[in-house]
C-alpha cells in the first residue's frame, strides 16, 4: 500500500496524544503547578489535533471532512472521528478543571482514559478491518496501535512526573517492550501470511483456477494507475529489513535504555523526552512500513 | 447511509462471458466515453497525449493465460468492473454516507457531493473497481449506466449499459439476477457461472461464465477425410485417366 506521510504522521502522533491524555486520566503523579498543568495539556492535545488535522491532508476534498462524523454505525473511519472528538472534548473539561480548579477529577479522568483507548483502537480497525489486505487483518493491529500509543504517552508523561522514579521507569521500560513484543508477532504473522488467510491467489481472481495455472499475460493498460499506486508500492519494501531495524533500535531500544538507566541509576527523568523523541523516529519507520510492506488483493490482477 | 439494504427487489447485474470475450477494449472505449459525459464529474486523464498517460477507468480488461496441466496454454481475456456485490465491502467503510447500495435494483453508487476522496472504500475493494478521479478527486465507479438502463429517451434497444450496448462479440450481457427466468439468470446456471474470490465474502452480484473446455489439437477431429478414390461420373472419368498416366 502507498506510505502517505499524512497518514504516517496521523497514526503516530494522534497514538502518542491520545496515549498521554490516557495517562493524565489515569491519574499519574504530576507537577500541582496550574503552568504546568496547561502545558502539559496543551502538548496532549496538540499531538492529537496535529495528527487528525494531518489525517484530512491525503483527502481529495479536506472541507467535506464533518461529513465523517456521519456514518459511526458502520464506518470505523466515521467511528474514529466521532471519538477522537468527543475524547477532545472530554480532556478539555478535564484539563480546565485541572489548570483552573487545581483538581484532577478521578471519574473524569477514567472516562478520559477509556475514551482515548477507544480512539486509538478505532484508528487501527480502519486497517485491521480491510480482509483485501491480509497482513492487516488480525487483532494484533489493533493491540500494536493501542500499545504504542500507551507506551509512547507514557514516555512523555514520565518525562515530568513527581512519582517514585523506579516505578515509573520499570512501567515505562516494561511496556515499550511489550508493545515490541506485539509488533514482533505482527511482523512474524505478516511475514507468513501472503494471502493465505483467506486462500485467494490469481486462480480465485479470475475464477480461472480450476482449469490450470493461471498467470497475467497483459495488463489493462501500459502505464500506471490507480490502483497499481495507490496498492501496489514496490518501492517501500527494498529497504525493509534496514527499516525494521532502525524502527526497533530507535522506537524500542533506545528509549527502554534510557527508561532503564532513569530507574536504576536515578538519572533525572526529563531524560525521557530524549527517549520519547527517538520513539515517535523510530515508529515512523515501523508505520511506513506497516504501509509499504502491506499486500493488497488488487494486485493479484496485476 | 452506508448500511447494507437487508435485501433488494431487484439485483440488477452482468454476466461476462470469458468464452467469447475477443479482447478488443470497445466496452473499455464505451464506458470511457458514456460516463465521461454521462453521471457525476466527467472521467478525467492526466497527460493524455504525453508519455505517461493516465486517467480514471471503470472498467478494464486483462489479458490471461491458462494453462492446463495435460493441455497447451490458452489465452483468457479477462474483463473487470463493479461487481455490484450484496455485501459490498466499499458501503459499510464509507465515513460520509457518499457510498451506498440502492435498495430498488442493488445498484452500489456513489454520490460525489458526499464523498471527501480518502480512498478507504478503494482499499476495502478486493477487485480493484474504484479509482479514484485524479482530476475531481472524487471516487468513481461503474454505475451500472443508471442513466442509460432507466432513460426513457433512448431507443428501447439502447437501455443497457455502455459496455453490454457496444460488445461486438455479445461477451456481456446485463439483466435482473433477481428473477430467476432472466437471461443472466439462466445463463449462469447452464454455464456454471462463478463468483470472483468467493473467500472474501463480498456476494458479488456480477457472474463470469467459465471458458468452455478447449479441443486439444492432437485429439480434434481431421476436418477433411482424404479423398480415395471417386466414384463415377467426369470426377470418376478424370481421377480414372490421371491415375493411368
Amino acid at each position: 500500500m502507498h506510505p502517505a506521510v499524512s497518514v504516517i504522521f496521523f497514526t503516530v502522533m494522534s497514538g502518542a496524544g491520545f496515549g498521554l491524555m490516557a495517562m493524565l486520566g489515569l491519574g499519574l503523579p504530576l507537577p500541582a503547578e496550574p503552568v504546568f498543568a496547561f502545558m502539559i495539556c496543551v502538548v496532549a492535545a496538540g499531538l492529537a489535533v496535529a495528527g487528525l488535522i494531518s489525517s484530512t491532508f491525503h483527502l481529495g476534498h479536506p472541507e467535506r471532512a464533518w461529513r465523517a462524523f456521519s456514518q459511526w454505525r458502520s464506518s470505523w473511519l466515521s467511528r474514529e472521528g466521532v471519538l477522537s472528538v468527543v475524547t477532545l472534548l472530554v480532556f478539555a473539561l478535564y484539563g480546565a478543571n485541572w489548570v483552573f480548579n487545581g483538581e484532577r477529577h478521578l471519574v473524569l479522568g477514567l472516562v478520559l482514559a477509556a475514551l482515548a483507548l477507544l480512539t486509538i483502537f478505532a484508528t487501527a480497525m480502519i486497517y485491521a478491518q480491510l480482509k483485501t489486505v491480509p497482513s492487516w487483518n488480525t487483532w494484533l493491529t489493533p493491540l500494536c496501535y493501542v500499545a504504542f500509543g500507551l507506551a509512547s504517552g507514557l514516555l512523555l508523561a514520565t518525562a515530568f512526573t513527581t512519582g517514585n522514579k523506579e516505578a515509573l521507569g520499570k512501567v515505562t521500560a516494561g511496556l515499550i517492550i511489550l508493545a515490541w513484543c506485539a509488533k514482533y508477532m505482527w511482523w512474524k504473522r505478516a511475514d507468513n501470511v501472503g494471502f493465505s488467510d483467506t486462500n485467494s491467489d490469481v486462480g480465485t481472481a479470475t475464477g480461472l483456477g480450476t482449469i490450470g495455472s493461471v498467470k497475467l499475460l497483459e495488463r489493462p493498460h501500459t502505464g500506471e494507475n490507480y490502483l497499481t499506486k495507490e496498492m501496489i508500492h514496490q518501492i517501500g519494501r527494498k529497504h525493509a529489513q534496514k527499516l525494521r531495524m532502525i524502527s526497533k533500535v530507535l522506537g524500542g531500544l533506545v528509549p527502554a535504555i534510557i527508561a532503564a538507566l532513569v530507574w536504576i541509576t536515578g538519572a533525572p527523568t526529563i531524560l525521557l523526552v530524549l527517549a520519547f523523541l527517538s520513539m515517535v523516529a523510530g515508529l515512523f519507520a515501523e508505520r511506513w512500513l506497516f504501509f509499504a510492506e502491506a499486500k493488497h488483493a488488487v494486485s493479484l490482477y496485476y | 447511509m452506508t448500511a447494507l439494504p437487508t435485501s433488494t427487489n431487484k439485483k440488477l447485474g452482468l454476466v461476462i462471458d470469458l468464452d467469447v470475450c475477443v479482447g478488443c477494449h470497445a466496452c473499455v472505449v464505451n464506458c470511457k466515453e458514456w460516463n465521461t459525459g454521462g453521471y457525476g464529474a466527467p472521467l478525467s486523464d492526466e497527460d493524455p497525449y504525453g508519455g505517461n498517460p493516465t486517467g480514471a477507468w471503470l472498467n478494464r480488461i486483462h489479458t490471461f493465460e491458462v494453462t492446463p496441466e495435460d493441455a497447451p496454454a490458452s489465452i483468457v481475456h479477462f474483463p473487470k468492473s463493479c461487481l455490484h456485490c450484496d455485501d459490498a465491502p466499499c458501503v459499510t467503510v464509507c465515513p460520509t454516507g457518499a457510498s451506498y447500495k440502492r435498495s430498488e435494483d442493488g445498484i452500489v453508487l456513489v454520490d460525489e457531493d458526499k464523498c471527501i476522496g480518502c480512498g478507504l472504500c478503494a482499499w476495502s475493494c478486493p477487485y480493484g473497481a474504484r479509482e479514484m478521479d485524479p482530476v475531481e478527486q472524487v471516487m468513481k465507479k461503474c454505475t451500472l449506466c443508471v442513466d442509460r438502463i432507466y432513460n426513457e429517451n433512448l431507443e428501447e434497444i439502447d437501455r443497457t449499459p455502455a459496455c453490454v450496448r457496444t460488445c461486438p462479440a455479445n461477451a456481456r450481457h446485463f439483466g435482473d439476477f433477481a428473477d430467476p427466468n432472466s437471461d443472466v439468470s439462466i445463463m449462469t446456471r447452464e454455464r456454471g457461472g462463478i463468483d470472483l474470490m468467493p473467500e472474501m465474502g463480498t456476494n458479488p452480484v456480477n457472474k463470469y461464465l467459465p471458458p468452455r473446455p478447449k479441443v486439444r489439437p492432437d485429439q480434434a477431429p481431421a476436418l477433411t477425410a482424404p479423398v480415395v478414390k471417386a466414384e463415377g461420373g467426369l470426377l470418376g472419368w478424370v481421377d480414372k485417366m490421371l491415375e493411368a498416366l
